[in-house]
């Protein structure tokens, strides 16, 4: 059996014990963990020198019409892959005690990991689309069963939302199929990018922009982001931990994947709209976040708002602007998983996440608020971590993209994302003081508990591994530079 | 095998059935269902070794009779449901018994679980049919069929109620398709399909009006019989009010027959492009609003069967999207593809409805409420069939839309294609709604027993969800199949 094929089915099976009624929580940490030396294993013995897709695997479905279930993975999914095992794992530990139906929470856990692994490990587009589709259920039941507030109309919302944006996705795979010549046409991701770069594939911007559109709902670009906030502030933890950090990142890697090697003309000739937007998700989103007053509502805006960053990583469209956009994807899904498991400790520890009753925590909780300064300190950006890293390769690529000795519109929309980083700055450092410092509010108490060992331990690896790739990025842009290698530097 | 032996074992088996229930005794009803499954299955292995060839193209009945693999298929389309049906009327048995005037135990029983045989004749036909005439008839026998099982409850007004408005509006639209057939009789001479389209080339441009006119009248009573909008307002009162295995049966095998005579219709008249740029986008403008009623109607149903009524109208609209797509090379597939995915998942959802209605005396979708804590294995099932319906990757309905939907991209119906997202999306809403019934929600009444489900119920629910994900993920045994 191939061993991306593996890294699927382990979750898938491990979810169906647990529905089954074994142990759930033993069960799936077993399963999480086991996939997550798997994905260690393949990162290490994917040969860098030959670079491309490896570990391919190839079943003819249905061949008439060139559906394959192939897997296979480069540098890129590679990296996704470790992000997917990585948060899995820590979500699934950070997992408090269920109080009903705990196997069939820890499944749709699962359903959600197996999912966003089968995306990033297919090459042929059917399963591309099929594996992440097949993740919108267990979020819509995560939310709705288990979620905080006004979780059924926030389930739906997130749910009907994010199913339509699907379909414009699928409408945007059925034209890109089409575009091929007839007789040359393939669901292979593959086949697709050859053709691409050797400019057979004449789609047109129609198709540009359903894919941009499709991806750009599912990534909350604005002003398509009104689901997110929400969603994240709605689901339980480990549920926004697992789709903010990993399952969100789909829609990135979709246009990485799919949109740079074959619409680079579109994506020049919409550039100015897209760096409109994203200037909406950084200044606009940013002030929004600016404005919250409760934790998780507020890591929702900011976890929108960085995807700002990333779309402007995309439109630069040069290795540089390229690699950071994909550094990114793994640093800020760790970043935020590690943002989302610390909430839903302060959450638990002392029933609110209000910044009014909060205050004075890290007195009483002082672990939870040490762990909570390094996860600030990375949504900010800080050096040393891999989110300063990659905003900095951003930052540079999109610069050198416009003319040298002018200030035109690439460096104009730089210029003003820089500020974002200081937005982020002002409600993160607002966050912790208010949280942590001054006063105790009234929700914390003298005898309020420190973080339980489990979610500890499993915030510490998400930091670790910020802090190793932070310090040495190249770890991973060894693996990231191959596929960007074509562009322009 | 000689294939017309096919439809004579079926005819045969339906009166043994009911001269057997004049003799069954009254605790032995349900053997006639358990005869009839068994019978049906056997014939379902025969159709694998029905031969064409095996006919005598020079007899008089092979104009009327047409045995093509589009037949064959349909022939096994039309059995395999009517075995589900009656797997369905097993369970539902209870409250026939309920619903009859007689105290006497069993009674009316045997008939309910004879006359869908009877019915899969006559659908049996009409996947064969070639001739006008032998539509008119096949469909006459499966739609007189019907008027008996729809008002088959008599104690219950709403399935009287039913019952009146199907005849009522089978009858018009017989009225339809006979006057249709005597238009298109009265330019061309025939009533045999192919000669229609042998005559058709060399017709005087002075009497297309008139034959479109007859196709016309064809084309609405077709449009009653498979559910197309503006035809469809007959479907929610008499699919709420019919015995939940008739409303199955209803919306399955008859929607199916409907699509088969259409399809064997247009490719008798789109031989001619004239009449084709004539034809399609009238087809085109019933699919949209079929697709846009049925799915947006169906938003703020909270009767589940009312719901799959709406639901049933929605997915006709998908099937005609395809039918306008005539022109793709695909397209027959697709149609047919679809078609098979809807059986399975619409009869599974059926299936588990009846079950639960039983036990929870409603199928309101408050009667669903928490039905994961009561059968989480029922629930299960109701969710892949939902999930399927909806159109989720990796189950049997995404495929099919996809397929429908890639033919109709080809052929550039892009306004159809747009509505036909904002329709998936809204379907969404209303099948998660009953999974949020049925996994978010309190039981009304939380101290109700545990739902007991027969083992043949609980077999044939194991098999259509393991095909429902099996074609999801690996159509091609079953496109082997399709022509």
């Amino acid at each position: 059996m191939s061993p991306l094929l593996s890294l699927i089915l382990i979750p898938l099976v491990t979810a169906a014990f647990c529905m089954a009624g074994a142990a759930p929580r033993r069960i799936s940490l077993f399963g999480a963990g086991a996939n997550l030396l798997l994905g260690l294993y393949l990162l290490v013995s994917y040969n860098i020198g030959i670079g491309g897709f490896q570990f391919v695997s190839e079943n003819a479905l249905f061949p008439s019409y060139g559906i394959h279930f192939s897997l296979g993975a480069d540098g890129l999914s590679l990296v996704l892959i470790l992000l997917a095992t990585l948060v899995t794992f820590a979500a699934v530990w950070v997992t408090p005690k269920i109080e009903k139906f705990a196997g069939m929470f820890y499944a749709c856990l699962l359903f959600i990991s197996a999912g966003a692994i089968g995306a990033f490990s297919s090459i042929d587009l059917f399963f591309f689309y099929a594996f992440h589709e097949l993740a919108l259920i267990p979020t819509f039941l995560l939310i709705g069963i288990w979620g905080s507030g006004e979780r059924q109309r926030i389930a739906w919302k997130v749910t009907i939302y994010l199913a339509f944006g699907s379909f414009i996705l699928l409408l945007g795979l059925i034209g890109l199929w089409q575009a091929a010549p007839p007789e040359l046409r393939t669901l292979d991701i593959r086949l697709l990018q050859q053709l691409g770069y050797a400019g057979m594939m004449q789609p047109g911007p129609v198709v540009y922009l359903l894919l941009l559109f499709g991806f750009g709902i599912l990534i909350a670009l604005f002003p398509f982001h009104t689901w997110a906030p929400e969603a994240y502030a709605s689901a339980p933890a480990p549920a926004a931990m697992l789709h903010a950090g990993v399952l969100k990142k789909f829609g990135l890697y979709g246009l990485l994947r799919l949109a740079v090697p074959i619409f680079p003309a579109e994506i020049q000739q919409f550039a100015h709209l897209v760096l409109i937007l994203l200037l909406g998700n950084i200044l606009y989103v940013g002030f929004v976040t600016l404005a919250q007053k409760r934790l998780d509502l507020m890591l929702g805006y900011s976890s929108v708002m960085h995807m700002g960053h990333a779309f402007l990583g995309f439109v630069a469209l040069n290795q540089l602007g390229l690699g950071g956009m994909s550094l990114m994807l793994f640093a800020h899904g760790l970043t935020i998983a590690a943002l989302f498991a610390l909430s839903g400790e302060i959450a638990r520890r002392t029933g609110t996440l209000e910044f009014s009753q909060l205050g004075g925590l890290a007195g009483v909780a002082p672990k939870l608020g040490l762990l909570f300064g390094f996860a600030a300190m990375a949504s900010i950006g800080l050096p040393g971590f891999s989110t300063f890293a990659s905003e900095i390769m951003i930052f540079f690529g999109a610069f050198a993209r416009g003319t040298v000795g002018s200030f035109d519109w690439f460096q104009t929309c730089t210029a003003l994302a820089l500020w974002g980083v200081v937005i982020s700055a002002v409600y993160m450092l607002r966050a912790y003081r208010n949280i942590f410092w001054g006063a105790q509010g009234s929700a914390v108490k003298d005898d309020t508990q420190d973080m339980s060992s489990g979610v500890r331990w499993a915030v510490i690896i998400l930091i670790a591994g910020l802090l190793v790739t932070g310090f040495r990025p190249a770890l991973l842009l060894n693996y990231l530079n191959p596929v960007f290698a074509y562009l322009a530097p | 095998m000689n294939p017309l032996y096919l439809e004579v074992y079926v005819v045969v088996l339906g009166i043994i059935l009911l001269m057997a229930e004049a003799f069954a005794g009254a605790g032995h009803k349900r053997g006639i269902a358990y005869a009839g499954i068994l019978g049906l299955l056997g014939v379902l292995a025969a159709t694998f070794f029905a031969d064409p060839s095996a006919m005598n193209s020079a007899a008089p009945y092979a104009k009327f009779y047409r045995a093509d693999t589009l037949a064959i298929f349909l022939k096994q389309f039309a059995l395999l449901s009517t075995v589900i049906v009656l797997v369905m009327a097993v369970e539902y048995a209870p409250t026939v018994e309920n619903n009859m005037p007689s105290e006497r135990r069993g009674a009316g029983l045997g008939e309910f679980f004879a006359l869908p045989v009877l019915a899969c004749a006559g659908l049996m036909w009409m996947a064969s049919a070639a001739d006008f005439v032998m539509i008119f008839v096949s469909l006459e026998l499966v739609t007189i069929t019907f008027y008996i099982l729809v008002s088959y409850l008599r104690q219950s007004g709403a399935s009287l109620e039913a019952g009146a408005k199907y005849l009522v509006l089978g009858a018009l639209s017989t009225g339809f398709l006979v006057y249709g057939i005597t238009w298109i009789y009265g330019v061309t001479g025939h009533t045999n399909l192919e000669a229609i389209a042998e005559a058709l080339p060399g017709l005087d441009y002075a009497v297309v009006p008139a034959l479109l006119f007859g196709f016309g009248l064809v084309l609405v009573a077709l449009g009653f019989k498979v559910a197309a909008a503006p035809f469809q307002f007959w479907v929610p009162d008499v699919y709420q009010g019919a015995p939940t295995p008739v409303t199955a049966y209803l919306s399955v095998a008859s929607k199916a027959a409907g699509f088969v005579v259409l399809l064997r219709v247009l490719q008798a008249f789109v031989v001619v492009p004239d009449l084709q740029e004539k034809i399609l986008p009238v087809i085109s403008v019933l699919a949209g609003a079929t697709i846009i009623f049925g799915n947006l109607a169906a938003i703020p149903q909270s009767n589940l069967k009312r719901l799959l009524a709406y639901s049933s109208i929605g997915h006709a609209g998908y099937l005609l999207l395809g039918v306008a797509s005539l022109g793709a090379p695909f397209a027959g597939t697709a149609i047919l593809f679809y078609l098979a995915a809807y059986l399975l998942m619409t009869l599974l959802a059926f299936l588990v409805m009846t079950i639960v209605a039983q036990a929870s005396g409603g199928d309101d979708l408050s009667d669903f409420a928490g039905l994961n804590q009561r059968a989480p294995q029922l629930a299960f099932a109701m969710l892949l069939a939902m999930l399927s319906l909806a159109g989720i990757p990796l189950t049997a309905g995404f495929l099919g839309k996809l397929f429908i939907f890639e033919c109709a991209v080809q052929q550039e119906h892009y306004v159809l294609v747009a509505l036909g997202v904002v329709a998936v999306a809204s379907g969404f809403y209303f099948y998660l709604k009953v999974i949020r019934a049925m996994y978010w929600q309190q039981p009304a009444n939380p101290d109700a027993p545990d739902i007991e489900v027969g083992p043949l119920a609980k077999f044939t629910i194991a098999v259509l969800c393991a095909l429902i994900i099996w074609l999801g993920v690996y159509p091609a045994p079953l496109l082997a199949l399709l022509p």
